[in-house]
């Protein structure tokens, strides 16, 4: 099996696969978390407002007062890392011609550089992440299995992507095509790990918006 | 009939919902719960992170309600809860939370793990895994009628000696009164100033008004425990003496968890709306100010602060009333450190005040609100929960600071302009 | 450089071939100079390559033809204006080509039997096309299968050059399902050392370059893992391509006839597979270095690559999927919706099932029997 060869397997059925496996999953995962259902609260709400969820939803990417100054390190870090990948998957040209042949939708792309770069601050990010993950206490007790496999899940693509980019390590078709494993891995590992927030923030955030704004409070 | 592992689990299954579901899959392990936590920040204990306080509640939801826990358990690959982990996290759900969502404001992914461990406590209770003292508090308010087994003839002394004060008449089992006020246990052994208070400013306001015999006592044990059998019954005491009384509005008094087990949990446990209003005490009192029903006059000059009990101002949405109200008798009314919705609990919310167990942990953790009072160099802390005033109480004796803790109704009823002539 | 001025001419050699036709020294060395650089030599190498090639007997070489389309024939032998290339392969002894070669038939073989017994372990083999292992009968010269005549032919041979990508790596013959069985040179010859000179059609220099390095130096050039002289498929045509720069600026043509493809921006979008494709197109260029397919407006096709023609369409970037469609991942959601609805219906029985056998918590209840 030549490179090329696994490039085509990395784009063709394995790519398949993980796409298949990862919409089941998200499905699925959902149907989990709505089917349970929620029992409709006979309270009066204080105020009717009915996007408090939605408020939230947004909100509560803005650190609470005073709460940035108390853990600077996982508020700048998640920042650094989150909108460094989000840059990385979606405004990178070839990713936005992934997209455009799975959705039919498409948007204008960041200048390859400014994505290199994105890429190299997410990975900073992730890597000042994980050793606070192992010095914090707090973090590194609640840490497990399931967290050290998320950060080695999403730092695979990045990195990969990287050193495909840069023509580090393997020539540059293996290398893609081992970037393309990494990204199925992550899309096969997502749906059922603690990488599944990518979804279930939109929704954990709606129902404390909702219970909290029933109260009268924004939360 | 006893509390069996069975019957907690069971709790468990019943409780999981679609939130909790949400949250425990969104939880990414940030830790950032603990740096929004009184028991983590003032102990650096990271057990005391709120989400781990959920971890027993989380492994059934992945056991049970997620496919790949079902495979799981399926090969016999999962853990299931034991008796002994409900114990060891016993003091985590009972005695190092207050309820008071402060986590549930700083979830970067919306977890509410107040409402997580309003949940998980079913579970906790129906296991046998609830503290000593909330059981007694418990039992007392099924069986006597109140957590401190206060009964009504306690109640009508303090009425007597109040009509004796104020020479005005306090109404008991009046039918078609406007309002039906409530009192909790610690105001009628504590703090009898807020019955006088209360007397007076409705008089003033010229409001009906009555007390219920069977129906005096506010406190719901039954929540604070987590058995919502028993917060039922409790609660629906009032309902039911609300209704034969046909009052337009329950007050909650001047009590954190009363207000919740009423306005928020209240019409949920009886499976119904109420055909009546539920307020607190603030609420009521802003409204007869803002009619200008109740006048006052004469501000106090002492620098005073306001300590928001979580469950009136964070978890019952009662943030601005106090703030007019004592701009309206105060002068130097001072705020302190994240107060209003994100205030710090005084660290006896929940139960925790109620568990002597806890009491050295509250003690430490009070040290915050210390700090805060300090801060604002203050002599005068203004509360409008009895149950954090008791706690503040104790808490200032403790670290021997001289500061004095007023209700607020109290102390709008010191600078009412009464009307003598009746 | 040092060279020798009064050049001897030795009879039956290369030198006497270009002495005849009146190439200069100073042309051929140049010539050599070209070449050294195309094949990654030190420059002082040019010299010694010069010599080398003067002196080396003319090269018996045999060209074999199997299920091919001639255009690797066809590329090597139609420039514009006689090159040096050209010459070169007027100066080899061509003694079988089945497309060139004036004889036929019988005569044709006995040429190809005569030269294989006159250089007996010195010839070249040269082939282009695929084999087929199926049926013979897909294609035989003479009667012969091309199996058959490529394990005869291999066996006196001093090396073999797979020319194009069909003798490389099977090519468009064995494109799925590969109906003939088409395999590549190096898939049957195992004993022989090999080149890969795919392409389809391969760059002639590149043909011609290989050729000098075995005159000069009596071997093959440094190989990569797939056979093919690093000097010339060390570099992808992405890595080299004169709208590169485009490309990492983040300038992409949408369609051939946009704006975009006029300013001569790159064409990742529409499919081209420079990246992933080793060749010299983009250095070496094609008639007489005029230009290359990108140069021309059209994404690269990696022709150069085994199993290229099937690894998705042309005209789909190399980041999209090969098979993946927006209906494939509707029928995963409608079964992540049906698995949904399963896993719902035993969550609401287990839930269910807890609420059914919950007695109603009396204070009783709160704690233990004691034990």
């Amino acid at each position: 099996m030549t490179h090329l060869d696994l490039l085509t397997f990395a784009r063709g059925s394995a790519l398949n696969w993980a796409l298949i496996i990862f919409v089941i999953g998200i499905v699925l995962r959902l149907f989990e978390i709505f089917g349970l259902s929620r029992k409709a609260d006979l309270a009066t709400p204080r105020t009717h407002s009915p996007g408090s969820g939605w408020r939230t939803m947004l909100a509560r990417s803005i650190p609470p007062p005073g709460m940035l100054k108390r853990d600077p390190v996982t508020y700048i870090g998640g920042y650094v890392f989150h909108l460094g990948l989000l840059f990385a998957i979606f405004f990178f040209a070839p990713h936005i011609e992934f997209f455009r042949s799975m959705t039919g939708l498409h948007w204008p792309n960041l200048p390859t550089a400014l994505v290199d770069a994105s890429v190299v601050a997410a990975m900073v990010a992730l890597g000042m992440l994980l050793a606070h993950r192992l010095n914090n206490p707090v973090k590194r007790m609640l840490s497990g299995f399931g967290d050290y496999l998320a950060w080695t899940v999403t730092l695979l693509p990045l990195l990969t992507g990287y050193m495909a980019y840069h023509h580090l390590l393997f020539e540059y078709t293996l290398m893609l095509s081992l970037h393309l494993f990494s990204v199925e891995l992550l899309l096969v590992v997502l749906p059922f790990s603690k990488l599944f927030h990518t979804f279930s923030v939109f929704i954990s955030r709606w129902y404390n918006g909702d219970i909290f704004g029933r109260k009268g409070v924004a939360s | 009939m006893s509390a069996t592992l069975a019957k907690g689990i069971n709790s468990f299954k019943e409780v999981i919902d679609a939130p909790i579901a949400s949250f425990f899959s969104s939880c990414v392990h940030c830790g950032l719960c603990a740096e929004a936590c009184l028991f983590y920040t003032e102990t650096g204990d990271a057990e005391y992170t709120p989400i781990h306080k959920l971890e027993p509640l989380r492994r059934v939801w992945q056991q049970e309600y997620t496919l790949l826990g079902k495979l799981g358990k399926m090969l016999g690959l999962s853990k299931p809860v034991t008796d002994a982990e409900l114990a060891a996290w016993e003091p985590l759900v009972y005695d190092s939370c207050t309820l008071c969502g402060r986590c549930a404001m700083v979830c970067p992914v919306g977890n509410d793990m107040t409402y997580m461990i309003r949940k998980m406590r079913e579970g906790m209770a129906a296991s046998g895994h609830a503290p000593e003292d909330l059981v007694g508090a418990t039992m007392r308010s099924i069986t006597i009628g109140s957590p401190m087994g206060i009964k009504w003839p306690a109640v009508l002394a303090q009425i007597k000696h109040v009509q004796a004060e104020t020479g005005i008449t306090v109404p008991v089992d009046s039918p078609g009164a406007e309002y039906l006020v409530l009192m909790s246990s610690m105001e009628i052994i504590n703090f009898p100033e807020y019955l006088s208070a209360l007397s007076r400013i409705f008089k003033q306001a010229g409001v009906t008004w009555t007390l219920a015999q069977d129906a005096f006592e506010a406190t719901n044990s039954g929540i604070q425990i987590g058995a919502s059998d028993l917060a039922r019954e409790i609660v629906s005491r009032i309902v039911v003496a609300a209704e034969r009384l046909q009052v337009k509005c329950v007050i909650s008094p001047e009590c954190g968890h009363a207000f919740t087990a009423l306005r928020w949990e209240g019409p949920n446990l009886m499976g119904r709306p109420f055909g009546f209003e539920v307020k607190h005490i603030l609420e009521v009192l802003d409204e007869l100010h803002a009619a200008g029903k109740i006048k006052t006059k004469g501000q106090d000059a002492r620098p005073l602060t306001y300590h928001d009990p979580c469950q009136i101002a964070r978890r019952g949405g009662v943030v601005e009333q106090p703030r007019r109200l004592l701009n309206a008798v105060a002068v130097d009314f001072r705020e302190m450190p994240d107060a209003g919705v994100m205030n710090w609990c005084c660290g006896g919310g929940g139960g925790v005040s109620a568990n002597s167990r806890a009491e050295p942990l509250r003690l430490e953790v009070f040290k915050h609100k210390k700090a805060q009072i300090e801060a604002v160099e203050v002599q005068t802390l203004i509360t409008a929960c009895a149950n954090c005033r008791i706690v503040m109480e104790e808490g200032l004796e403790h670290y021997h600071m001289k500061v004095e803790v007023v209700g607020l109704t109290e102390l709008v009823a010191q600078y009412l302009v009464e009307d003598k002539t009746t | 450089m040092k060279i020798t001025q009064k050049a001897e001419i030795i009879p039956g050699t290369v030198g006497e071939g270009l002495a005849q036709r009146g190439v200069t020294r100073r042309e051929f060395l140049q010539y050599c100079s070209t070449l050294a650089a195309l094949l990654a030599l030190p420059p002082a190498m040019a010299g010694a390559m010069a010599e080398a090639i003067s002196k080396a007997r003319r090269q018996s070489v045999i060209w074999l033809s199997f299920q091919e389309c001639t255009g690797c024939t066809e590329s090597i032998t139609r420039s514009h204006s006689p090159t040096l290339e050209n010459l070169i392969f007027d100066l080899i002894s061509l003694d079988y080509h089945h497309t060139l070669q004036a004889a036929s038939g019988e005569a044709a073989e006995q040429a190809r039997m005569q030269a294989m017994k006159d250089n007996d372990g010195k010839y070249l083999l040269i082939v282009d096309g695929s084999i087929p292992l199926g049926n013979p009968g897909y294609s035989c010269i003479a009667g012969i299968s091309n199996l058959d005549m490529l394990v005869e032919t291999a066996k006196g041979a001093a090396a073999i050059v797979a020319v194009g990508t069909c003798a490389a790596f099977g090519g468009l013959p064995m494109a799925d399902p590969n109906p003939t069985g088409a395999v590549s040179v190096g898939d049957i010859i195992k004993d022989k050392p090999i080149i890969n000179v795919p392409g389809c059609p391969p760059i002639p220099v590149v043909m011609t370059g290989v050729l000098a390095h075995f005159l000069t130096f009596g071997g093959l050039p440094e190989m990569d893992a797939l056979g093919r002289p690093k000097s010339f498929y060390g570099e992808t045509i992405h890595d080299r391509c004169y709208r590169r720069p485009f490309y990492d600026q983040g300038k992409f043509a949408q369609s051939f006839d946009d704006e975009a493809a006029r300013k001569g921006w790159c064409l990742f979008k529409l499919g081209c597979k420079g990246p992933v494709t080793y060749n010299a197109c983009a250095t070496t260029k094609w008639n007489d270095g005029t230009s290359f397919p990108i140069q021309s407006g059209h994404g690269c096709i990696g022709c150069s690559e085994p199993n290229f023609w099937d690894a998705g369409s042309f005209y789909q970037a190399l980041s999209m999927p090969v098979t993946a469609t927006p209906s494939m991942l509707a029928g995963a959601a409608a079964v992540g919706a049906a698995a949904g609805v399963a896993i719902t219906w035993h969550n609401r029985s287990t839930k269910a099932a807890a609420k059914a056998v919950h007695e109603k918590v009396t204070v009783q209840d709160l704690t233990r029997e004691v034990k």
